[in-house]
């Protein structure tokens, strides 16, 4: 009688609400912590010895023998500690670690630098003035001419690239014909050209006969942006499940039915995805436009008359330039240009989020 | 188009509703040079649950897939014979795939409602797919979903989307959607394998209700639901590995699972391989 009513209790400590509270198990101990630091220290010394053995001068051999040391320190404490299996599995998630955090703090360094060198030239008069009327050394000025430029002509090159992209990744996808397989190649081999050679041929094709214009820089990026948005289009394609094609066709759907009413509302949010990769790619490109929309610092509106400027031509045009005023400009056009792609890119994250999301259910 | 439109809904027209026998007449099937099947031949009589049996690989969802011309979809596929609806062969010059798989509906194993629309919207997707106009959509969504037993779940919800049901609701909808089209028979690759218990009973439920109004075929593995839902049953069995696989034997169900002529079927049945 009386061991039960004392297990009882028991019990009800062990049930007891305080106990029930989230505990994580951590991954890095104290010990990791202190053997990690332990062998920077050692690490550091060791490459400090090396240095002056071997009279090293610059940060960048030092640094890379004080990693190695380290690393192998590191490694020597935890086998000590545990085994060599547990101290190989810690160097191997110490050396992707440092891997991220490498290109990581390059990522950070580029940005800041380009925020650094960028921010101070941009106001509010950077973006409603254009070139002009500025003189190498006044001030003022901006890259109205430049915006305007960048977005009508790869406005323009989309508006024509979605439609050719996705229909031949349907013909790739759905229809699968003969061609498929050659088309294919064609495109993978598209997508490697060197973008000077998209501008050369639409310079010869074109630009001999009509003149510079944004629209010949749209027809080179057109051909530089059709194979990225059509493979990642057939990409996208490819993970709708076969199960909702055979759905449709039991239902006694025509093909052309299941691709307009089920495969693309369905792949909507990845075709999106898709083109603003497309645009991305885009928007960066110089040489080709050198050679097709050559560039201009007065304002040209209409992408099918005379030379136009965009955003890579006015950076190109101003950094080569010595004086200071004409560096701050294009650290600030390139500035804008990098704002540009990284508002494209979050956009294209937040929507293939979604769409992820939506596939996700389905499967 | 306009003339091909109108042709299109006469036909339809003409059948809709009316259950049909389906006549399988010396059936083979290919994959490429593989042959999966050999001559098989049934007949799905109408207003009746015809149940296809058999171990795996035996080619019992190849030929539920020769009988609604599914089975051409895949790449390299061939059949031979015949498939009759009511005596016209569903593989003749008269018909079109299109027109068959709107009179001959199907129900896939893994339930798969179309993720962009909404749960209303999946029920008519095959009218809208494969007819121009739908007219009094709301009473047909009603309808529908009533008879495949799922009406009461999703009233409020129509306007949600079909991957926001569970796996039986799905499945369900499914049937639905192939209900909307009216079609003479349809078809059912082993519709509740993917199903939880308490889901597979709504199913077969369903079964036995609009198994009175229309010619179903069912695929399944599970005997016991073979016995449960189907007047009439077909086994097949495939002998050794290479072989295409053959009907051993058909007829009512209580017969083939009381007093089966043939050997294999009364080891097939009670559990003894398989």
């Amino acid at each position: 009688m009386d061991t039960e009513v004392l297990d009882l209790t028991a019990l009800e400590a062990e049930d007891s609400p305080e106990n029930d509270r989230p505990r994580r198990q951590r991954k890095l101990s104290g010990d990791d912590l202190a053997a990690a630091t332990l062998a920077a220290i050692s690490g550091g010394a060791f490459a400090w010895v090396l240095r002056i053995l071997l009279g090293q001068h610059g940060i960048m051999g030092t640094a890379i023998w004080w990693y190695i040391g380290a690393l192998v320190v590191f490694f020597l404490i935890i086998r000590d500690r545990t085994d060599s299996e547990g101290a190989l599995d810690k160097i191997m998630t110490t050396l992707i670690w440092s891997a991220g955090v490498l290109v990581s703090a390059l990522l950070v360094w580029m940005l800041s630098y380009l925020v650094f060198k960028g921010i101070p030239k941009i106001t509010a008069s950077f973006f409603s003035e254009d070139m002009s009327k500025v003189g190498p050394l006044t001030p003022g000025g901006g890259v109205k001419h430049a915006l305007i430029g960048t977005i009508e002509q790869v406005g323009l090159a989309t508006i024509a690239v979605v439609p050719l992209a996705v229909l031949t990744a349907i013909y790739l996808n759905e229809i699968g014909g003969r061609l498929a397989k050659p088309a294919r190649f064609v495109i993978d081999a598209m997508s490697g050209l060197p973008s000077i050679i998209a501008g050369l041929l639409i310079y010869t094709i074109w630009v001999t006969y009509f003149g510079f214009s944004g629209i010949a820089g749209s027809m080179a990026l057109l051909v530089l942006m059709l194979p990225t948005v059509t493979r990642a289009s057939e990409e996208i394609l490819r993970t709708i499940p076969d199960s909702l094609r055979e759905g449709a066709l039991a239902l006694g759907a025509p093909q052309w039915q299941l691709i307009l009413r089920i495969v693309l509302p369905t792949a909507m949010a990845g075709l999106v995805t898709a083109t603003i990769l497309g645009i991305a790619r885009a928007v960066g490109e110089t040489a080709p436009m050198l050679l097709t929309a050559f560039g201009s610092d007065s304002t040209n509106t209409n992408p099918f008359k005379g030379p136009q400027s965009d955003l890579p031509l006015f950076v190109w045009k101003l950094i080569r330039l010595p004086n200071e005023t004409s560096q701050a400009r294009a650290w600030a056009g390139l500035l804008v240009l990098v704002m540009l792609v990284l508002i494209l890119f979050v956009t294209a994250r937040y929507i293939s989020g979604r769409s992820q999301k939506k596939l996700g259910r389905a499967s | 188009m306009t003339a091909i439109d109108e042709n299109h809904q006469a036909g339809l027209l003409h059948h809709e509703g009316e259950p049909a026998t389906l006549d399988a007449v010396a059936v083979s099937a290919w994959f490429g040079s593989r042959k999966v099947l050999e001559r098989c031949s049934l007949t799905m009589a109408a207003r009746r649950v015809t149940a296809l049996i058999g171990p795996s690989g035996c080619g019992k969802s190849t030929f539920l897939r020769v009988l609604n011309r599914m089975h051409e979809v895949v790449p390299g596929a061939a059949i031979a014979g015949r498939v009759e609806l009511d005596g016209a062969d569903i593989y003749g010059r008269t018909m079109s795939a299109t027109e068959v798989r709107t009179r001959i509906g199907m129900v896939f194993q893994k339930p798969n409602p179309f993720p962009a629309m909404t749960i209303g919207d999946n029920v008519l997707a095959g009218l809208k797919l494969s007819r121009s106009q739908v007219a009094g959509r709301d009473d047909l969504i009603e309808e529908c979903l009533t008879r495949a037993g799922l009406w009461t779940e999703v009233k409020d919800r129509l306007k949600e989307g079909g991957m926001s049901l569970s796996g039986g609701q799905q499945q369900r909808l499914c049937i639905a959607r192939a209900l909307a089209v009216r079609p003479q028979v349809l078809l059912m690759d082993e519709p509740c394998s993917a199903l939880d218990p308490i889901s597979t009973r709504v199913v077969e439920e369903t079964i036995a209700a609009i198994g009175h109004d229309i010619t179903i075929v069912i695929v399944t593995h599970n005997m016991q639901q073979a016995a449960r839902v189907s007047d009439q049953c077909a086994f097949f069995l495939v002998e050794t590995q290479k072989e295409p696989g053959r009907i051993v034997e058909s007829g009512e169900t209580k017969k083939l699972f009381d007093s089966p002529d043939d050997p294999r079927t009364l080891d097939y049945v009670t559990g003894r391989f398989g």
